[in-house]
């Protein structure tokens, strides 16, 4: 290890160098990521409440609320669709062959569809809607930023919150939902059609047991979560656009930090909301206890 | 003043301001001599009501509050003791400027001098670190998101690259702040539409085209367009003719004249081209980097005529509005060697 610094090392203070030095040096460096950290929820935050704001003011237009709607509802149905069904299948395929060795396999149906309307269904559609939906906008509010358009936007009077961040935040919050029911339904065909009609499993069995296991409260609480996922993605994402850094790496940037920072969030509110409808569940019905 | 040729039918006074109803059914005003307004009577805005925002807009827009200081009356923008940082650079330091109504000022300066920050301090897309910009008697750094959208609503600004949206037609661009903030018909914006783009020379074949389908000079063209579109107090100009052939740069500096001429309005135009600061300007202003000054010496370094710029005894001044490298070689060379 070096005693000293070399003495070209432009105007940086010359410092004493050892073990308590690094210890310094690396505190520092803590103390500097949490301050970023904190920096950005904050920011992220001051933006939510301006874009709350903004719903119990003036709503945004049907022309601008339509498009918006029609790109992050209608245009993402299909992959969630596909995805949904896959899903349902890859969980037939892995649960086929554990269940069978303790000859459970009616049981099937159960878990998989369990799985998916309380977990998989909402996970799935909101990682989809971040991939597709929350990476474009991030990407096409970048790239506006970085082209004056916003500013421009601003310069008219029009604020770029109400214009075009609520647009999005609603299409996100209404349509998350619908999507997470269209994951959760062509999942459970997806995961029914491959238990029934190619591992063999019985029918009758299988959604009998379906319908024991798997109840409103677990829809709802699928779709329930949905919603935070939904609110979490739009602000990430137009945030993440709003604050592109110049360039073509910025925007590039911006489209793959949204899709990363959503995708944690999400699983992060998952748990969170996971943990309290669980605990919600124990308090409104004590007999049906799960673990938490 | 008034011509005489024209019979007066009724006539205002009031201070420096006077205003006239000819037998043409015509309406003007001047102030201070100068012509601020010849409308038909027709075209006068309606009376404000809740149910019509847009007269709202325009009634707003022509009062002049009563409790505001006389100075505020005389300068339509005034910047003080401005300091704009990002992160741990300084933009900016203690600017203090103040522009009259009426009046057409070019910025000048090197590139990074923060000409174009000062001029989006203006209309408050760049919050200061330090300072206030009153517009019109209101400082724009208190005001809320809100508040700040409506005051922008008088002012136009022309983007360095127009900053159409590239998502709607040229119609549609021209259009969006009259769909923004009046209540006007398809058919009035339509035909507001086309008035604007026909202002600023362009043929009716653009109207459906997208901004991606433009030359440079049409999107500028159509940048203006759409900054006159709600007939701005105020007009910001981020160097309209950069990056334009000689011909097209001197078409857009005419039609700043023209526009000038046409409408009562303040023009601030940022430009590190000489012949539009001379051609376009009653007043000239030059920022200096800040990196390249020291901590006492002021940012703005000229502030006079245009005619006054060649006789300034300033060095920084006149190689600038000569366009010689020098001082600037000599500078690069001894950084270079202490560097290397």
């Amino acid at each position: 290890m070096p005693t000293a610094l070399p003495s070209n090392v432009g105007n940086q203070p010359t410092r004493a160098w050892g073990p308590i030095q690094a210890i310094v040096d690396w505190i520092s460096d803590l103390g500097d990521l949490v301050i970023g950290w904190i920096e950005a929820i904050g920011e992220v935050a001051v933006f939510a409440f301006r874009t709350v704001g903004w719903l119990f003011g003036r709503l945004p237009r049907r022309e601008t609320l339509l498009p918006s709607f029609y790109q992050i509802g209608v245009l993402s149905l299909p992959v969630v669709a596909l995805t949904g069904v896959f899903i349902g299948m890859v969980l037939a395929v892995q649960g086929y062959s554990q269940f069978r060795g303790i000859h459970l396999e009616t049981r099937l149906g159960a878990v998989i569809n369990m799985s998916l309307v309380r977990e998989l269904g909402p996970v799935l559609a909101a990682t989809m809607l971040a991939g597709r939906v929350g990476s474009a906008m991030a990407a096409e509010l970048g790239t506006m930023r970085v082209t004056e358009q916003i500013d421009a936007l601003a310069s008219m009077g029009a604020n770029p919150i109400q214009y075009l961040v609520v647009p999005r935040f609603l299409g996100c919050l209404m349509l998350i939902p619908a999507l997470t029911i269209m994951a959760d339904f062509m999942g459970v065909a997806g995961g029914a059609f491959y238990s029934t009609q190619i591992l063999g499993v019985d029918s009758h069995h299988y959604w009998d047991n379906s319908q024991k296991f798997v109840g409103a409260f677990d829809i709802f609480s699928g779709v329930f979560k949905s919603l935070f996922f939904g609110a979490a993605i739009a602000l990430i994402s137009c945030h993440r656009g709003f604050n592109c850094d110049p360039g073509a790496e910025g925007v590039g940037r911006a489209a793959t930090s949204a899709f990363v920072y959503s995708f944690v969030v999400i699983l992060i509110i998952d748990l969170i909301l996971g943990i309290l409808l669980d605990s919600l569940y124990y308090i409104l019905w004590p007999e049906g206890m799960r673990f938490i | 003043m008034p011509s005489r040729a024209l019979a007066r039918v009724g006539m205002l006074r009031s201070g420096e301001m006077q205003a006239c109803l000819l037998d043409a059914g015509v309406v003007k005003a001047w102030h201070t001599a100068k012509l601020i307004l010849s409308q038909p009577l027709s075209s006068r805005p309606a009376t404000p009501s809740a149910h019509n925002p847009e007269s709202r807009i325009m009634a707003r827009q022509q009062e002049i509050p009563k409790d505001k200081p006389k100075d505020s009356q005389r300068s339509l923008v005034e910047a003080r003791g401005l300091h704009v940082n990002f992160g741990r650079q300084h933009v900016l330091r203690a600017i203090d400027l103040t522009i009259p109504r009426g009046q057409t000022l070019a910025l000048i300066g090197e590139s990074g001098c923060g000409k174009t920050v000062l001029l989006k301090s203006i209309i408050g897309l760049v919050r200061p670190a330090q300072g206030e910009v009153h517009f019109d008697g209101s400082n724009l750094v208190k005001l809320g998101d809100r508040a700040l959208t409506r005051e922008r609503i008088r002012f136009g600004f022309l983007f360095q690259q127009a900053a159409l949206f590239d998502s709607m037609t040229v119609a549609q661009n021209v259009a969006f702040p009259l769909r923004q903030h009046t209540r006007k018909s398809d058919d009035e914006i339509r035909q507001i539409v086309m008035a604007r783009l026909a202002e600023v020379g362009l043929p009716e074949t653009v109207v459906a085209k997208k901004p991606a389908e433009l030359s440079g000079g049409m999107r500028k063209r159509v940048g203006l367009a759409r900054a006159l579109a709600l007939n701005p107090e105020i007009l910001l100009y981020d160097e309209p003719t950069t990056g334009l052939d000689p011909i097209m740069s001197d078409v857009i500096n005419e039609l700043i004249i023209r526009t000038r001429e046409r409408y009562p309005v303040t023009s601030v135009v940022v430009t590190h081209d000489m012949h539009t600061a001379r051609k376009v300007a009653d007043r000239v202003v030059m920022l200096f980097p800040l990196s390249r000054l020291s901590h006492e010496e002021s940012q703005i370094i000229f502030d006079g005529t245009p005619r006054q710029l060649d006789q300034f005894g300033d060095a920084r001044v006149t190689q600038f509005v000569q366009g010689e490298a020098r001082e600037r070689l000599m500078e690069m060379r001894e950084l270079a060697e202490l560097q290397g």
